[in-house]
């Protein structure tokens, strides 16, 4: 861990001001800052604690939908009434991950900007393009049993450790963001990235930007969704595989599907030509299976991670057959419904 | 045999808590309290922070190391490296402590620019602060030289240890192995794997090193032995027994890992010698990645049988993993050689040097992987021969010791299946592998034997009873978590009738009396055998001074006339007849008394033996590769148990161990650079609380006497042997699938 400076704003204004360096972070619930800042991967000259700034709260939108404040626990969100009973999937979703120690302490904004899992990345005796670019990656042909399967690239194979996210990219949610030239949103799908040759760059806020809020839709898929993850124990494990799927069916016939996957790629992977083959279907195993087939038509192992491809497959048919039945998979529950 | 009952608390109503009782840990309060001390949170305004730097290649030489910067920061002391550290010892044997295997140069941390595997320490920061010595062990600067390495057992060459480890035996074979094994109707060969694992335990290793103004060292340690670090660090160092003292009140978890000293005490130690200051070096817990672990294992088993399942050979050999420095040993292949009926065996075990640490004792070492590997064996021997598997088991049940060729002290295995078998509800089991089913889930059940030693080591303790009518019995043992505390007050409250409350144990200690390290499941036979010993020299002491005191009630009592009652000594025909403790001191002028015993094994020529049947319900969502474990049932027979409470917890956490053995664990190395990769909590899996089902614990009792003077046999380890087995036993019988890799992760459940 190296010396850096800890500031701590009272008003959203100050705050963007302090983060113009791009080695100033800010810190919100730290769950996953600090533990990179001890292993030196994160070496930040400056803290910005925005822990005291007014962004605690969920509003209803005037579309129908919420707006999450950046700092809402994950703990809090999970429970939170408007969002058991509208948007079931989030708070699945949330409940999934972690231990209830972390949920209490990660906020909102903070579960976006999770890094990565990859043990090349945290061990900084390994060259590592996200960490230190042109450096190589040290993972490919290395230990991949976590890497990705999706959309991977020469320079690096990590996949994004959030199940939260998982839930927002099959939700739609639109990301608020300030800096100090002003606001912005970015849609979901927008807002992680794929490695390509700028691993570094997990997501695209730019510097100096604060997540503020993450937005949800009207529509909320509060019937057939489901949240399944798969994973080396049944809690306090990264998912292996995990798929957020939402289905409105109407008179039988699935008329909306969404679909993301976890645990499979840098972002949160969503595939909406896939989505669109099961339109105006009966709802079946074989439909799901098309779908998962064409998602992972383009999947690719590395080695020890070869194993995704089939899991992600069964994976995805079991948890859209668990949408359409409206049986979702409850995270308390050990059975796989 | 006889059940046991399980007793209601009687210690809080101030009446002796003996034998069987399930009395609460006595230090159970100050541990959820915060009140009890690890030896990291020992402190002095003056204290020192020493930051370890680990070598960042796997092996070779340190060409030039640069630790100017790192001196340059505000608050830095020094960085101790090999070009500045203080000398030590020349010799190896004085570096041998307790635990160190026979064979090879016990490592030393700082005493060259030889790097010998990955992690290994290369330069102590010390500075005012634990932070600053943080940020400043970043700026050490390191020029490496690699040299050639291998970290993979698969290619690393074995052979065969010339020298077996402390306490172990070469296996040794009988009979013609190969010719029955060939001419057997019935034959299953298997290769077995079994990962490394680290041991994991919460409590990172610490050592706090206070310099006393006298020139004294009070070392605070995590250790699973005071003594053992007290001579160790003495001998390496040059320190006067006389001026150091090592004190380990309590320890976070160490499943064999503080058997040894490691790293910290050494660096520790050296940077107080040098700078004359008193220091803390805690590790983190990457860095317990770089220090001593369960080797990995391959094992191939040949069992040849008749059509009847009757044992006919047993072929074995397996190959571990130990460092190049050290020849690590473990008894692997002879659990199965002495634990069935079988006139044919050949056992071979083989070491082959990896350039990692050197790997050390955790929860049943060579136990653990041995008896588990074989259990999968068996499983397989009863589906090829077309036996129940516990059927298989007691057809080929040995009433001797098939290794050495000698009776049991006590063995009661034939009671812990079936005891173990009607609560599990065996009989009411599908024999078809993929029979029994719901819903999306596969249902399987498996069984497995469990063996390990029942071990006793010399100890020596005092017991003081003050005029108070408190009595205090001490002795330099440790307790790691079994509830060494809590044993000893209860035997001494047996042996004394005096109430728990008003009993102290101490523990930790090198100024107490000797004791070995906690291993081996071996403590509270040890321990307690001395405990007991000296509590009854000092209860005969008591009665000789009432003996002769004036016109006493006891005049002319014998310890056989008398009985001990809530600090009391009566005559046992008239009760009313007696005094207290309190008014024997006070007639006889006395302020205490003590009595200091040795306990030391009964001699015997009979093999002593703890075992248990281990039963596992598995269910498995075959189409997304999820296992758990639902049920366990493990029936253990280990003597006599002196408290069910803390037996049962051993029993608990030895199964969690099978559970991630089975299931979870395992270091993964990037051979390709020779680093563990998962070095920390949220990869390195172990057992969570949602992975664990309800464990039913059964103590079939056995009185035996020969296995300890106490009839004590330990219960610390049993509880791995054979579970991990059960649960792969288990899942072979959910899913046809048999699996020989451990840990049966989910890729190796998914793929077809």
């Amino acid at each position: 861990m190296n010396r850096f400076d800890y500031r701590r704003p009272s008003t959203l204004a100050e705050a963007l001001s302090l983060a113009t360096d791009p080695a100033v972070r800010y810190l919100a619930g730290g769950t996953n800052l600090i533990d990179l800042m001890k292993e030196d991967v994160e070496r930040p000259l400056s803290l910005v604690d925005v822990n005291h700034l007014p962004l605690g709260n969920i509003e209803d939108t005037v579309e129908g939908g919420l707006k999450i404040g950046a700092l809402v626990p994950n703990a809090d969100l999970a429970r939170a009434a408007r969002i058991t009973q509208r948007y079931p999937l989030l708070s699945s979703a949330l409940l999934a991950g972690a231990s209830p120690q972390l949920r209490n302490a990660a906020t909102t904004g903070g579960n976006l900007l999770q890094r990565t899992r990859c043990y090349y990345f945290y061990d900084v005796a390994t060259p590592c393009n996200k960490r230190e670019p042109g450096s190589g990656c040290q993972a490919i042909g290395g230990l991949t049993r976590q890497h990705a399967i999706l959309g991977a690239s020469e320079h690096c194979i990590a996949t994004h450790p959030s199940d939260m996210c998982v839930a927002l990219a099959a939700l739609q949610a639109v990301v608020h963001v300030e800096s100090a030239r002003g606001s912005r949103t970015i849609a979901f799908e927008d807002f992680h990235r794929l490695p390509g040759d700028t691993p570094e760059r997990d997501s695209n806020l730019e510097p100096g930007e604060l997540v503020t809020a993450v937005e949800l839709p009207a529509e909320s898929f509060d019937i057939h969704y489901s949240y399944l993850k798969l994973r080396d124990r049944q809690s306090y494990a990264f998912a292996l595989v995990s798929v957020a799927a939402a289905l409105r069916l109407e008179d039988g016939i699935v008329a909306e599907a969404r679909l993301a996957l976890g645990g499979v790629a840098h972002k949160p992977w969503r595939d909406r030509e896939a989505e669109k083959q099961v339109l105006g279907q009966a709802p079946g195993r074989e439909a799901f299976g098309r779908v998962a087939d064409t998602i992972l038509a383009g999947a690719r192992g590395q080695g020890d991670n070869d194993f995704k491809i089939p899991l992600a497959r069964r994976a995805i048919v079991r948890a859209l057959d668990q949408a359409a039945r409206a049986a979702p998979q409850r995270q308390v529950e050990k059975r796989i419904s | 045999m006889k059940e046991m009952k399980s007793q209601t608390l009687q210690a809080q109503e101030g009446r002796n808590a003996g034998f069987g009782t399930a009395l609460s840990r006595v230090d159970g309060a100050a541990k959820v309290t915060g009140q009890a001390k690890y030896a990291a949170e020992f402190t002095r305004p003056d204290l020192l922070f020493g930051v370890v730097y680990t070598a960042r290649i796997a092996k070779g030489k340190i060409k030039r190391i640069d630790t100017s910067r790192a001196l340059a920061m505000d608050g830095v002391v020094d960085v101790l490296t090999h070009e500045n550290s203080p000398r030590v010892t020349h010799f190896d044997l004085k570096l041998k402590d307790m635990s160190a295997p026979t064979v090879g140069h016990p490592f030393r941390a700082l005493d060259s620019d030889d790097i010998l595997y990955p992690g290994q320490p290369i330069a102590l920061v010390v500075a005012e602060t634990l932070e600053i010595a943080r940020a400043a062990a970043r700026l050490v600067d390191v020029d490496y030289e690699w040299q050639d390495f291998e970290t993979d057992l698969k290619r690393a060459t074995p052979f065969v240890p010339k020298v077996p480890g402390v306490g172990e035996r070469k296996p040794k074979s009988r009979g013609k192995a190969e010719a029955a094994f060939a001419s057997s109707p019935v034959q299953i060969t298997g290769d077995y794997h079994l990962m490394p694992e680290h041991h994991n335990p919460m409590e990172l290793f610490a050592s706090t090193v206070f310099c006393e103004d006298d020139g004294r060292l009070t070392i605070y340690d995590k250790t699973q032995g005071v003594k053992n670090s007290h001579c160790y660090i003495c001998n390496a160092m040059g320190f006067k027994r006389a001026k150091v003292r090592v004190l380990s009140p309590f320890v976070g978890g160490a499943f064999g890992s503080a058997l040894r000293p490691q790293y910290q005490l050494w660096l520790a130690a050296l940077a107080a010698k040098k700078l004359e200051r008193s220091v803390r070096v805690v590790m983190t817990r990457q860095e317990m990645f770089g220090h001593g672990y369960r080797p990995e294992c391959y094992n191939r088993i040949q069992l040849g049988a008749d059509d009847q399942g009757h044992l006919k050979a047993i072929i074995n050999s397996a190959v571990t993993g130990t460092s190049s420095y050290e020849n690590y040993t473990e008894s692997i292949v002879s659990w199965g050689g002495m634990l069935y009926q079988c006139d044919n065996a050949k056992l071979d075990y083989q070491i082959a040097r990896v350039d990692t640490a050197t790997p050390c004792n955790m929860r049943a070492p060579g136990g653990a992987t041995g008896t588990n590997m074989f259990e999968i064996a068996m499983d397989e021997l009863a589906y090829a021969s077309n036996v129940d598997p516990l059927e298989l088991r007691l057809r080929n049940y040995a009433e001797r010791h098939q290794l050495k060729d000698r009776d049991y002290t006590s063995k009661a295995l034939r009671d812990c299946y079936q005891r173990g078998a009607r609560k599990f509800g065996w009989e009411k089991r599908s024999p078809e592998p993929r029979s029994m089913r719901e819903g999306h889930e596969l249902i399987g059940w498996g069984m497995a034997t469990g063996v390990w030693d029942a071990m006793m080591a010399p100890t020596s303790v005092r017991a003081t009873l003050h005029a108070d009518g408190s009595l205090e019995v001490g002795t330099a043992t440790a307790d790691i978590g079994p509830g060494t505390y809590t044993m000893m007050t209860q035997i001494a409250s047996d042996a004394t009738g005096i109430p728990v409350e008003r009993i102290t144990a101490k523990l930790g200690d090198s100024d107490l009396p000797f004791a070995p390290v906690e291993g081996g499941s071996a403590t509270a036979a040890s321990a307690g055998t001395a405990v007991q010993k000296a509590c009854h020299a000092l209860m005969k002491q008591v009665l000789e001074q009432a003996n002769q005191l004036e016109n006493s009630p006891l005049s002319g009592a014998r310890m056989e006339d008398v009985d001990l009652v809530g600090g009391r000594i009566q005559l046992s025909e008239n009760p009313a007849q007696g005094m207290s403790f309190s008014e024997v001191f006070t007639a006889a002028g006395l302020d205490s008394l003590e009595a200091k015993k040795f306990g030391r094994p009964r001699m015997t020529r009979k093999a002593r033996n703890t075992h248990s049947a281990v039963f596992v319900e598995v269910r498995v969502d075959e189409e997304v590769g999820m296992a758990r474990v639902t049920r366990v049932v493990n029936a253990v027979a280990a003597g006599r148990i002196i408290n069910p409470k803390t037996a049962r917890s051993q029993i608990i956490g030895g199964v969690v161990f099978g559970i991630g053995m089975a299931l979870e664990e395992e270091s993964l190395a990037d051979h390709r650079i020779g680093r563990w990769m998962n070095h920390n909590l949220a990869e390195y899996h172990v057992p969570v609380n949602a992975d664990v089902p309800d464990i039913d614990v059964i103590f079939v009792e056995e009185e035996d006497h020969e296995a300890s003077p106490i009839g004590v046999k330990g219960v610390g380890e049993i509880g791995v042997c054979g579970t991990a087995a059960a649960i792969a036993n288990a899942l072979f019988h959910a899913t046809g699938k048999r699996l020989r890799d451990l840990p049966i992760t989910i890729d190796k459940l998914v793929t077809d």
